[in-house]
């Protein structure tokens, strides 16, 4: 508001560019195509099929982050990266640790039948 | 038409609630009259309704704060009163659906309308002001923020006299809060008063964020931030780390009573230990939320009063990280007993007491800040002492109940209770009130009066031990929380002995605002004209007091940790620029209050199942929302020659004084 921002010099987001939205779209297909063509063929169990669709997804999520959110070590001066990191590192925190503590609970709480 | 509203709402046959009100009610016509009797609703309009001038805001949310403290120790002395006269079959003169209601409020109000505000209007006064900027990132974002937070105020003291209040305790626990359990209005109160707050203190959190990111004066790198910014750029890291599970949460709970979900239930696959688990998910780090930026006042007032560099910065300002990422590993302990198992709660009893460290490497930062200074007793460093000594019982403690077994005996007795309270009035209240007393010639350009503040100080500082320390005795004796009646005829004495406590501790609370009423009539003699009525280190004291509107007449450069301390020693300190440029400053505006204001309506609807009424408010939220987009003219410069003239008088003021 008051001016101060002009004197940060190395501040602002990437904005990307043609290439690199391309390339995130053409990737982000892939990853779905393959997901989908292996339910579709069928053959693989449930377990590994389910493995497979988790890392996939990830992979995507990241993909999407970098190519379509311009995710990358200097954008805001590195903040943009250390505030994903947090906030990974709180939901994962919590998100673990729900399941760890509520495994527990219905495991010792739970009344036999 | 009036959903589940009806006459019937008003609680006529209660004559506490009604003589309240009805003193409230002559209180609030009496200010209306005032107001118009003196031709203020314009000022009142112009100058603080439509600001969005970090101070004013700040000064704002302090005055909420203060409010809500009698509100919330009114309640407190209500509970204090009925235990000690509620002995051996006496039934008090509180019925049990009152007493947990008076309970309830207290626990929200005391975090969420008092500490929450007392805390944000803090930052929002000193922070802009420590680190050079001229006001916050988002100003208009500011203001709507803290009318989120006015307006839930008013909600939840519509519930004193508009149907009733919960019944459940301050973080509402399924099944109790559940539509089957608790019918009534009360739980839905207290549903949208957080909704409402929530939102406003998530978007304080975004606020302060950027501003401390951004808008740093040149040469403050992070590591030369003063500490009290530090404490509150992790604050504001927790606030929007945590609130939204708070959000979550609630809105799960709404579902549940509102469109007969069952999340948390117990039928149908719902379950009500997420919902704890949920909650302290959050409620852990609001802990922290809380203490951080005390934990900053005390480093700027030790280092101020005892004239010394902060001893330790570098360690203290780890300490704090540490504390903010711990935090969010601990929250289990407030549930060691729901039955997790020996696994889990080692793991978080040990993550307990390991957080104590970097608070137990703070206490060591402000003592060796003192060892070999020149202690000036003055009412901050007054606070600061009685918060080691009290902060340092109560950390003690929080260690003993982090033992998991020890917590199966004293877990919802009054010990915790005790607990809690030590750390919160001594860490937190006592932090906010040196805060108070430190920067308030800062704001209103004159200090305040020494004697009664240290009356206040002694009163509160007492008035706690009396009042808790018979509760740890109390715990072990096995009485819990929240009980409005007992036989037991060896827990009335304690009783006794700590309603005297908090009588105690009404007489430091009267002690405060007869000081500033005193402090406000003797002005004239207290005046602060060099700016600097302490000596201080950080920026904030480099300008006048009052501070002027726009901050500093031009951005101040930073070269050493305390900035200002190193312009004195270097003698570069109050020089005068070759010439005053014009400051681009943003205007006031009233859609931040009409945007609240239609919240509360809409609120006040869903409390009440109004369904028109619900829409009503939302698009008035939303209409003002999409209409102040489009007001272009939102900015404006202060021409030179204004700046030039509010300068030359503080420079002639530093002449008189010199």
């Amino acid at each position: 508001m008051s001016g101060q921002q002009h004197h940060d010099v190395h501040t602002g987001a990437d904005h990307g560019t043609l290439r690199s939205y391309i390339v995130g779209l053409v990737l982000s297909v892939i990853l779905t195509v393959i997901p989908f063509a292996l339910v579709m063929a069928g053959g693989l169990s449930k377990g590994v099929l389910l493995a497979v669709i988790m890392v996939l997804a990830v992979v995507q999520i990241v993909i999407q982050v970098i190519y379509f959110l311009h995710m990358n070590s200097k954008s805001e001066g590195g903040w943009n990266l250390i505030t994903l990191w947090f906030t990974i590192l709180i939901v994962g925190i919590l998100v673990v640790g729900s399941l760890w503590i509520m495994h527990h609970l219905n495991h010792n709480v739970m009344i036999a039948g | 038409m009036f959903g589940k509203l009806s006459l019937d709402a008003i609680p006529y046959h209660e004559p506490i609630i009604m003589v309240t009100v009805g003193l409230i009610v002559l209180g609030g016509l009496a200010v209306v009259g005032g107001l118009t009797y003196f031709r203020k609703w314009g000022y009142l309009w112009n100058e603080w309704l439509t600001t969005v001038d970090h101070k004013k805001i700040g000064v704002m949310y302090i005055l909420v704060a203060f409010v809500m403290l009698i509100r919330g120790f009114a309640d407190a002395i209500m509970m204090r009163t009925q235990q000690a006269i509620a002995s051996g079959g006496a039934e008090g003169y509180l019925p049990p659906h009152h007493y947990d209601q008076i309970f309830t409020a207290h626990g929200v109000i005391m975090i969420f309308f008092m500490a929450m505000p007392f805390m944000i209007g803090l930052m929002n006064i000193v922070v802009p002001l420590q680190i050079g900027a001229r006001d916050v990132a988002f100003p208009f974002l500011n203001s709507v923020s803290f009318w989120f937070t006015a307006m839930s105020v008013v909600l939840i003291n519509i519930s004193l006299a508009v149907g009733e209040f919960a019944q459940t305790g301050w973080l509402a626990y399924p099944p109790l809060s559940g539509i089957q359990y608790s019918p009534g209005v009360g739980v839905d109160y207290w549903i949208w008063a957080l909704q409402i707050s929530g939102i406003g203190t998530l978007l304080t959190g975004v606020n302060f964020f950027v501003t401390i990111l951004k808008m740093r004066a040149p040469g403050m790198s992070l590591m030369k931030m003063p500490v009290f910014t530090w404490t509150a750029l992790c604050t504001n890291v927790l606030i929007i780390a945590s609130f939204p599970i708070l959000t979550v949460t609630v809105a799960l709970l709404t579902l549940d009573r509102y469109m007969g979900m069952n999340f948390f239930t117990n039928e149908l696959g719902g379950n009500q230990m997420m919902y704890v688990n949920l909650i302290w998910a959050w409620g852990h780090p609001e802990v922290y939320i809380l203490v951080l930026p005390a934990f900053g006042i005390f480093a700027e007032v030790t280092a101020t009063f005892c004239k010394k560099r902060l001893f330790g910065y570098t360690s203290l300002v780890y300490a704090t990280i540490a504390i903010t990422v711990l935090s969010f590993i601990v929250w289990l302990h407030h549930f060691f007993t729901m039955g997790a198992g020996a696994n889990v709660n080692a793991f978080f009893g040990i993550a307990t007491m390991i957080i104590a460290i970097p608070t137990g490497v703070k206490i060591f930062n402000w003592l060796f800040t003192m060892y070999q200074g020149r202690i000036e007793f003055s009412v901050p460093m007054l606070w600061t002492l009685g918060f080691l000594v009290t902060f340092t019982i109560g950390g003690m403690t929080g260690v003993m109940l982090a033992i998991p077994g020890a917590d199966y005996v004293l877990h919802n007795s009054l010990f915790l209770i005790a607990h809690f309270h030590n750390v919160i009035i001594g860490g937190v209240v006592f932090g906010y009130l040196a805060g108070f007393s430190y920067w308030f010639p800062k704001v209103f350009g004159f200090k305040l009066n020494e004697k009664l503040g240290k009356a206040a100080f002694w009163c509160w500082c007492i008035g706690f031990f009396v009042a808790f320390m018979p509760l740890y005795a109390l715990g072990f004796m096995g009485m819990t929380r929240r009980v409005s009646t007992y036989d037991n005829p060896d827990w009335h004495i304690p009783l006794v002995i700590a309603a005297i406590g908090a009588v105690i501790i009404l007489c430091g609370i009267l002690c405060q605002f007869a000081q500033l009423f005193v402090s406000i009539k003797d002005r004239k003699k207290n005046l602060d004209l060099t700016g600097d009525p302490w000596g201080g280190r950080t920026l904030e004291w480099s300008i006048s007091s009052p501070a002027p509107f726009y901050n500093f007449a031009e951005t101040p450069v930073v070269h050493e940790r305390d900035a200002f301390w190193d312009m004195k020693e270097k003698g570069t300190a109050y020089k005068r620029p070759a010439k005053y440029q014009p400051i681009h400053m943003p205007r006031y505006t009233g859609a931040g209050v009409i945007i609240a204001l239609f919240s509360l309506v809409m609120g006040f609807a869903l409390v009440w199942h109004i369904w028109w009424m619900v829409v009503v408010g939302f698009l008035g939220m939303v209409i003002t929302f999409i209409a102040r987009t489009f007001n272009y003219d939102i900015d404006y410069y202060v021409p030179a020659e204004e700046v030039e003239q509010t300068e030359n008088q503080h420079f002639k003021n530093l002449e008189k004084q010199a």
